[in-house]
């Protein structure tokens, strides 16, 4: 279980720029639970997720995993039970190291590291099965460089390097946004698979309602950095787009521009 | 340009590799531009010649430089990191400082080393001249370094270092702390620099205070040159890039002072060092077929 009470963040406070990006979000996260979380832009979808990481320490409030406090954890420490995959498919990934010297970082992710060399026979022959199953051909082409693959392929790694080791939630921070329709949808399936198959516990930000209902177990909407709407079970299964996008304006209190959400 | 000339030049070529794999660790892997080299090297040479002149153990005396480099090496880090001092600016710090703090290990502007007992002096009492040992001698050390510092940049470790570089965001969310990256692979880096400075005054004959000025040039030069000629791919042909390139270097400089028609001399040597480097940013781009 992940609980964050009372969270508030606010950038620049004492400032006139001050700016409350979370106003007191309270938030329990079961284990397996598949989260989608919608809203505008400044909505604060970004700004949980980073609390949730540690990118971003909070002004107020507790956030703890299974009961211990972390809310002053660092991102390094917090990395032992948190993974993520970034929006920007360069950010969660070396460029200049190899596939599998990407791989091998993120199977250490939260570990101790030693001085014994980082790739290792047994170590390729698991990167190899897994890449395999990713369907990509990747499995062949260890050595290459990341900066050789596209933004598709990145994504699709940065999910299975998030897998490498056990994590008490993944993260996943618009992480189809910056791909083609095509292969935002291959990505897309391929995180329903990931959390199905490991029963995961996951948070996904998603700017497209359509994926919003489509994966998951539960639905947050946020706006103004509070929680507007938290909809699971049959009350969501129930919901269709236009739905969603009803009570987004309600929630709102004036209509949604197009450009705000993606409603494919 | 005479056998010993040439072998005089492979030997100082062969001390900057060091220098060179220094200054690799810090620019390219941590991705920190370091010019406390040009402090740290005469800081390696000050401290193991002031031990070797008070009869302190040679061997003893260059790890104790080296040592006295990574916390050169430390203290810039600890000035970016901890007090928030931007890294360029910080090493100019740790350079200027260690000016002084040479000049207070060795208590004057130079130690002369000759006749006294250095990890080098063994070679005395071989067959072969010392001119065609010290170098052989520096070779195999380079070699070996090269090997160890490969090895550990491909350990687990060493990855972690070269993540902290390459995408220190990335590197943090894989749990790697990269603070605690930075210290040390700034510490190795100038440690390495400490122990070139250490065996240029043992070979040498001296520590000088000025003997510093231009190293991270000349370390660079190395390092930019080595990558321009072998375009590597891997860390052992980074490294072996490092190596490459600082041997070039030295012997392009002995050919260029050589060069009677050139019409150079030895105070133009600052003066090709910035055309070679200049030369060597440049030519990859050449190669990729862009105008500059």
């Amino acid at each position: 279980m992940i609980e964050m009470r009372h969270v508030r963040v606010t950038f620049n406070a004492g400032t006139p720029l001050e700016n409350p990006a979370l106003r007191g979000i309270d938030l329990d996260i079961p284990a397996g639970q598949f989260l989608t979380v919608i809203g505008g832009n400044g909505a604060g979808k970004s700004t949980l997720l980073n609390a949730l990481s540690g990118e971003i320490n909070v002004s107020a409030g507790r956030i703890s995993f299974d009961g211990q406090d972390v809310t002053r954890w660092p991102v390094a420490q917090r990395a032992r039970w948190v993974a993520r995959v970034f929006q920007d498919p360069l950010a969660g990934t070396c460029a200049e190291l190899t596939i599998e010297e990407n791989l091998a970082l993120a199977a250490a992710r939260g570990q101790w590291r030693s001085l014994r060399p980082a790739l290792t026979a047994a170590a390729r022959a698991t990167f190899r099965d897994s890449l395999a199953r990713l369907g990509l051909g990747l499995e062949n082409r260890l050595q290459d460089r990341m900066s050789l693959l596209s933004g598709g392929q990145r994504q699709a790694l940065s999910l299975l390097m998030a897998t490498l080791q056990p994590m008490k939630i993944l993260l996943l921070d618009e992480h189809t946004a910056a791909l083609d329709p095509k292969t935002a949808a291959f990505v897309l399936e391929l995180t329903r698979r990931i959390v199905a198959e490991r029963q995961l516990t996951a948070l996904m930000v998603t700017h497209s309602l359509r994926h919003a209902l489509d994966v998951g177990t539960r639905t947050l909407m946020l706006h103004q950095g509070r929680i507007v709407l938290d909809i699971a079970g049959a009350e969501r299964a129930r919901l269709d787009v236009p739905d969603l996008l009803r009570l987004f304006e309600v929630a709102q209190g004036e209509p949604v521009t197009d450009d705000e959400l993606l409603l494919g | 340009m005479s056998l010993i000339a040439l072998l005089g030049a492979l030997e100082i070529g062969l001390v900057f590799a060091l220098v060179a794999l220094g200054v690799y660790l810090s620019f390219r892997v941590l991705q920190f531009p370091d010019l406390t080299v040009d402090g740290s090297f005469p800081l390696g040479a000050a401290v193991a010649a002031i031990l070797i002149v008070n009869h302190v153990n040679p061997w003893l005396a260059t790890a104790t430089a080296a040592l006295a480099g990574a916390l050169a090496g430390l203290t810039t880090a600890w000035l970016n990191l901890r007090l928030g001092i931007l890294n360029l600016l910080a090493s100019i710090l740790t350079m200027i400082a260690l000016y002084s703090i040479n000049l207070r290990i060795m208590g004057r502007p130079n130690v002369a080393l000759l006749g006294e007992n250095t990890v080098l002096s063994p070679l005395q009492d071989l067959a072969l001249p010392v001119y065609v040992t010290t170098p052989l001698a520096f070779a195999l050390a380079v070699l070996l370094i090269k090997a160890l510092l490969d090895r550990f940049l491909n350990s687990e470790l060493g990855l972690a270092l070269r993540a902290t570089g390459a995408n220190p965001r990335m590197a943090r969310a894989q749990g790697i702390h990269t603070g605690q990256a930075t210290y040390l692979g700034m510490a190795l880096s100038n440690a390495l620099v400490a122990l070139a400075g250490a065996l240029f005054a043992q070979s040498q004959g001296s520590a000088d205070v000025t003997m510093g000025v231009g190293v991270i040039v000349v370390g660079l030069a190395a390092v930019i040159g080595g990558e321009a000629l072998l375009n590597p791919r891997t860390v052992a042909w980074a490294t072996a890039a490092c190596v490459f390139g600082s041997l070039l270097y030295r012997l392009i400089v002995a050919l260029a002072l050589n060069a009677d028609f050139l019409g150079l001399q030895a105070q133009d040597l600052n003066l090709i060092t910035a055309a070679l480097v200049a030369a060597a940013l440049v030519l990859p781009r050449l190669r990729a077929g862009k105008t500059p």
